[in-house]
Parts: structure tokens; sequence; C-alpha cells
């Protein structure tokens, strides 16, 4: 058990082996500049050098002069808790966050008025599309999940993150895979695997970042002074780990030469399409899903001041939720030349997998119990509740999806989209945005957020984008489905393809529309909790610190 | 009740092993089985491995991320049959690595466009599709036709796919760069040695400038083969039943 009233430190071991592993990776990018044919290939090479020449630097400042002690501030329980490493990450959460729906409402704008594409290689939407989820899901939505995972845990176990230099190497090493993968997208680097777009290099560092992830929070977990692992932490770990498989499996690939982007994937044909939709649907149900579940379990009843309704409830959601979800991927391939008996047990997996999502929503909604009318002056707690609500709402709406009727409607449209970002923006961003407005204040030592009036605002202007978005996309979708599959009188199917295509127009601009929404909310958010950090309005510095766990 | 969940709340790893067990399962009984029942793929005549101009034309549709809007395959359903063509079969995409499938239809299934539209027809659209289709949302892809195909790689290409089991033999692999341009030219040395290693390949300059050889020839000597290859008329669909 370490010592409470001692600040942390660094070993000089630790430091020169982090820095000889950082040598070591500056000699192979060295190598791929020299010898690489493609000028991204080389430009990533130049990234890494930079990228791992500084973090040597950083390493070596550790504890510099000062005989290897961290500065640290113990909490008033004499904790001497690893905020630093939480505080970069909210900030980058909140930066990603306005980067991905911003190139999201632009993909929006060119399905609109295609002239926006600008005709050029690195503006068409085939490679922007990728870099608006990715962004979105990867970028902001992994931010938030590193970050408040890191805080949670400590709170929880009442301990300092396992490690000193490992949990900024997972934070900065995870951007730096951001960095990768996005500017890759842009210069034509793909596997072209939905959401696992990355080519083997980036994901070979992408598992070394998450394989140090998977240890810090496992180290934090086993030095915990808590007896209990608080249920906020199981979800947590199943993302981390599932995550860790679905990567692994999904990627394997054969690359042409080891100083060239360019690879072939493992597998073929329906082999590799049933893997990447298993891969797929759990990069819904455990990066988006269980991890953000994580979140629920620790912000909604630290901000309803109200403990978790049901821990039976949660036990029984949570060991249901991991083992069924893992079955939901061949909802994705129905009627496809997937065998039928898989599509089936998808279908069957699927439905079943409603009532754990439910189990989750009820759990989270009812710790309101008692304390509803907190709902009247605080707005985040607000945001907090109608994301479990548009959760209720998408997980309803999934398993009705993956109904094999249903889905030969709705599958190839906007439905799916539509679906997709009812969760993404109702779920996951409003309960990512709940989680930043309580954190900036606790970190920064805040008596509250900078103005509540501005979370209202954002509240309201967001949801307002997010009913346009989804509303927009029921219709369009199920107008293009029933169109395509239209008959005339004598029999014959009604529509060419491209009259559905014109069809979407005003839909497109709806949707593009409700989008805007949504990004102006996100940069209100972001200047509310840049006021909060400068202090300003009600983010009175607290005089005394009072320990938020 | 004597089992406690409690050992799992106090013990990290043993909590880490219960969800890897409970995660691992439902992909091992739905993944694993594909890849050793042996009705998973259709008995059909006529797949053949790409050639490597194709293969070098789909690598810049991934490039493109063409996948994002359009599907590679034909759903089982009366109006998706008849607007594109017999449905996909695994098959037909035994070779790709990776799948193509897609999973949105913001243009239509590409799964059977070979051999629909004339190669003038894809330049044309290719550099400026609302000259050919007015209401089309889809970019311009000008640059194609001016790039030149890179193609050094072609036979580590061919090689790679080799080892993830596609099966090339040694001169195809050998010859991967004469049988590139090969296809391109009729006329050329290499064109005989070409046409026996890939009999039913498609051979012409695709995008009308013999000069060049441009990533636009490989993408659309890529899109002119798609759905080709299967013989139909010798499918047996009762035997293939799943």
């Amino acid at each position: 058990m370490t010592n409470l009233s001692s600040p942390p430190t660094v070993s000089g071991l630790a430091k020169g082996l982090t820095s000889f592993c950082l040598g070591i990776g500056i000699l192979l990018a060295l190598f791929i500049v020299a010898k690489t044919t493609s000028s991204p290939m080389a430009f990533h090479g130049y990234i890494l050098i930079i990228a791992f020449t500084l973090g040597i630097v950083a390493i070596l400042n550790m504890g510099f002069g000062n005989d290897g002690k961290i500065k640290a501030e113990a909490s008033p329980a004499g904790i001497f808790y690893n905020d630093g490493v939480v505080k970069a990450g909210v900030i980058a959460a909140a930066f990603w966050g306005v980067v991905g729906f911003l190139v999201g409402d632009i993909i929006a704008w060119q399905l609109a008025f295609p002239a926006l594409n600008f005709d050029l290689p690195w503006t068409n939407f085939g490679r922007m599309r990728p870099l608006h989820t990715s962004a979105v899901i990867f970028a902001f939505g992994g931010n938030v999940l590193i970050t408040t995972s890191f805080y949670v845990v400590q709170r929880t176990g009442k301990t300092r993150l396992f490690g000193e230099i490992a949990p900024w190497f997972v934070f900065w090493g995870y951007q730096l895979f951001i960095v990768l993968a996005a500017t890759g997208y842009l210069l034509g680097i793909t596997q072209s695997k939905e959401y696992a777009e990355p080519e083997w290099y980036v994901d070979i560092w992408l598992t070394i970042v998450w394989v140090t992830y998977l240890l810090v929070f496992l180290g934090t977990l086993w030095k915990r002074r808590e007896p209990h692992i608080y249920v906020a932490n199981w979800f947590y770990l199943a993302f981390i780990v599932t995550v860790a498989m679905l990567h692994l499996v999904n990627n394997m690939a054969v690359p042409i030469s080891f100083v060239e982007p360019k690879s072939y994937t493992l597998f073929s044909g329906v082999q590799d399409a049933l893997t990447q939709w298993w891969y797929g649907h759990n990069a819904v149900g455990f990066f988006l899903t269980a991890g953000f579940l994580g979140i629920m379990y620790y912000f909604v009843p630290k901000r309803a001041d109200r403990p978790v309704y049901s821990y039976r409830l949660s036990i029984v959601h949570f060991w249901s939720l991991i083992f069924l979800y893992i079955w939901a991927g061949p909802h994705h391939l129905h009627y496809t030349a997937l065998p039928d008996w898989t599509q089936t047990l998808g279908m069957t997996f699927s439905i079943i997998l409603w009532m754990p999502s439910w189990g989750g929503m009820v759990n989270g909604l009812m710790t309101l119990s008692g304390a509803w009318d907190k709902l009247r002056t605080d707005p985040v707690l607000k945001m907090l509740v109608v994301s479990l609500a548009f959760y209720g709402m998408s997980t309803f709406e999934g398993p009705l999806m993956a109904i094999k009727a249903v889905n030969s409607l709705s599958h190839y449209t906007d439905w799916t989209v539509g679906h997709v970002h009812s969760g993404a923006l109702g779920w996951v961003a409003y309960v990512s945005f709940g989680a930043l407005y309580c954190l900036f204040p606790w970190l920064w030592k805040r008596e509250g957020l900078y103005s509540l009036k501005l979370v209202n605002m954002h509240f309201w202007i967001s949801t307002i984008g997010i009913v346009l978005y989804i509303c927009a996309m029921w219709v369009s979708g199920i107008m293009q489905g029933l169109m395509w599959r239209a008959y005339d009188s004598l029999g014959f199917l009604e529509y060419s393809f491209v009259e559905t295509v014109e069809a979407m127009h005003p839909y497109y601009i709806i949707r593009a529309t409700g989008g805007l929404l949504f990004v102006i909310g996100s940069l209100i958010m972001v200047y509310n909790l840049w006021k909060t950090v400068r202090g300003k309005g009600d983010a009175i510095p607290l005089t005394q610190a009072v320990p938020a766990e | 009740m004597s089992f406690k969940h409690a050992i799992f709340e106090k013990n990290p790893l043993i909590l880490l092993v219960g969800i890897l067990i409970m995660v691992a399962i439902g992909g091992l009984v739905e993944i694993a089985p594909l890849f050793y029942l042996e009705s998973t793929i259709e008995k059909v005549k006529g797949m053949r491995p790409y050639t490597p101009l194709e293969l070098a034309g789909r690598n810049i549709y991934i490039r493109e991320g063409c996948y994002n809007c359009h599907s590679q395959m034909i759903r089982s359903t009366r109006d998706e049959v008849e607007r594109y063509g017999h449905y996909s079969l695994a098959a037909e995409s035994m070779y790709d690595h990776p799948f193509q499938w897609g999973s949105k239809r913001t243009g239509p299934d590409l799964a059977r466009v070979g051999n629909k539209y004339s190669d003038e027809w894809h330049r044309e659209h290719m550099t400026t599709p609302r000259t050919i289709v007015p209401e089309s949302v889809m970019p311009g892809y000008p640059f194609l036709a001016e790039n030149d195909l890179k193609f050094t790689h072609i036979s580590a290409e061919l090689k790679a796919n080799f080892m993830v089991g596609v099966p090339y033999s040694e001169d195809q692999i050998k010859y991967a760069e004469t049988d590139l341009k090969a296809q391109l030219d009729e006329d050329s040395d290499d064109f005989d040695a070409f046409e026996e290693r890939y009999p039913t390949a498609q051979v012409r300059d695709f995008d009308g400038n013999p000069d060049k050889i441009s990533e636009l020839d490989a993408l659309i000597a890529y899109m002119q083969m798609l759905g080709t290859l299967v013989d139909f008329s010798l499918y047996n669909e009762k035997e293939n039943n799943r």
C-alpha cells in the first residue's frame, strides 16, 4: 500500500526503459522514412520521429531535479490523485468533439450539395466520412472514456493511478493514434473496414497503447483501498478488454512490405464480412455502450446525489449485456450471402438484447427517485437523464431494425444512419457532455460552472438539432426503402435509383441543419468550460478543496 | 444461494477472466463454423483471382472510400434481384481481402455493374458525374485520369494475397507487372502469356488514353468485371441451399 503522506515518485529505471523503447521507435520510423516509396507513409514516419523525440524529452523531465518526486497535490483525504492526465484528457475530449461534429456536418452538406466535394482527393466524401466516424467515436468518445475511467477508478478505489509514465503514455499515445489515423484517411491510407480503417502499422501502435491502458486500469484496481470494485469499473474493464479482443481479431492482415502502408486482410468474403460486423457491432456494444454505461454509473448517482437504484439489477444487466451483445453482429448482414442460420441467430440475440439494455436505462433513471426535482435546477443532470432516454429509445429501435422483415426495408438506407445518430448524439455525446460539465469544475476546483444558463442553452439547441436530424433520417430512410421496392400496376419497379437520390435532397438539408445546431451547441459548451477553467462567472475558485469522491 | 457475486467484485483478475469467457462465446459459435462448414461458400463455375490491373483498380476503389456509398451485395429480395441482377453469392467474394459488401446505398449497388455501361460512360461519370446523371450527388474524381498508376509493388501485392489464401500461381506473381500492362494492350508481346494466365479477362485500353497507364484504367477494369465471373446458367440453387 502506498504511503498516503508522501508524494508520488518516478524511478530512473522506468524513465530509462521507456526512453529506450521510444528510441527504438525512432529507429524504426527512420527506417520506414528511408525505405518507403509511399509519401503518406514517409509523412507518418516523420510524425512518429517528432512524437517519440518529444516523448523522450518529456519523460526525462519527469521529476527532474526533485529526486524523482512528481508534483502532485494531496486531496483533503490525503490521497495524491493523478489529476494531471485527467485534465489533459477532458481538454482533448472537448477539442476532438468539436472537430468530429464539424467534419460530420461538412459531409452532411456534401450530400445535399455535391459541389462541396471540390473534386479533390482529400476533400471528397469517401475519405472524409471515415475521418468523421473515427473522430467522433475514437477521438471524442475514446478520450472521454479513457479520461473518465482514469478519474473514476481513482475515486472509487481511493488510490492514485497505477504508474507515473504509463498513464501519460496512454494519453499521448492515443492522441498519436488519432493523428496517424486521421491524416492517413485524407491521404488515402485505409483498409476499408468500417470503424477499423487504419492500416496495419497504426493498428500495431494502438495495440501497444491499449495494452498499456489495460495494465494501468487493472493495476489501479489491484491497489485500490476499497474492498469492492465499484460497478462503473466492471463496465470500464469489459469495454477495455473486449475492445482489445475485437481490435486484434478484426485487424489481422498481411502487409505487402514492412515499409509500405498497404495490407491484405487475413479473412476474405463472407468470413471477413462477419468478422467485421462482429467487430463493428461490438464497437457499438462495448466502446459506445459498456464504456459509457461506466460513465453513467458514476456520474448520474454523483450528480443526483443518490445511490444507484438497484445493486442486483446492475449485476444481472452487466453480465447479460456483455454476453448477449457479442452475438448481434449478423443483423448487419440480413438477406446477404451470409448463411441463414447465422442471420437467424444474430436476429434472435439482437431482440433479447433489448432487455439488458433497458435494464441499464431503468437502473440509471430510477436512481433519480426522490431527486427528480433537481431536473428543474440542474441542466447538467437534465443532460444526463435525457441521454438515458435516448439510450432507451435507440436500444429499442435497434432490436426492431434487427428483425429480418424490418431490416429488408431499413438496411442500406438513411434509417440506419438516423438510428446510429440517435444513439451517438443523444446517448453517447449527451452522457459525455454531462461528464465534462461535472469534471471541469471538480478538476479545476471551482464552485460550479461558469454559467448554468449556457448549459441550458446548449441542451436545447443541440436537442432541437438531434430531433431534426433523426426525424429527417426516419422519413427519408423509410421513404427510400419503400421507393426501392415500389412496383407499378404493370409489375415493374416504379422508380429508378436516381429518383430516390433526388427525393432525399430536402431531408439532407434538414439533417445538415440539425447537425449544424449540434455543432453550435458544442461550441457553447467549449466556451463555458473555458470560462470555468479561467474561474469566471459562477466558477469561483474553491478556497478549501472539497473532494469529489 | 451459495454463490456470491462478491468474488468478482473483490478480485480484478477473476472479473477479467469472467468477462473474457462471456464475450468469447458468441463470436466462437457464430464465426468459427464459417471456416469449416462446407456449405458456407457455394460451388460455382467461373471464379478466378483478380488480374493485376483489376486488383490495382480495386485498391483505388478502397482508397477513395467508394464502399461508404456503394454496396456490393445484392440481397435475395425480389426488388433487388430485379434491379441489380442475381443475388450475390458468398463464392463471388471468396477472393476479396477485404470484402466490399458495404453497408449503405447513397449510390446504387455495384456488385454486377460490370459490362452494364461502356468504358466511355465510366470515364465521363468518374470525371464529372453530373454531366451523365444530373441528380447524382457523387463527388467527381477528375484526378484519376491524370494520375499515373503506381504499380511498382504489384508482385508483392499478389504475393500478399497468395499468403492469405488467394490461389495465384508462381507465374502470375512473377509476371504481375507485364500482365498488368498487357491487359491494356492487345498488341503487346506479352498478351498471349497474359491471356493464358487469365483466360476470361477483358482486354483493352480502359481510360481511352493509350499513352498513359492511369488510375482510371485500373478502376474501370475493376468495375467492368464486377459480378461477371460466375456462370449462372450452371449454378444449382437447390444444391447450394443453406
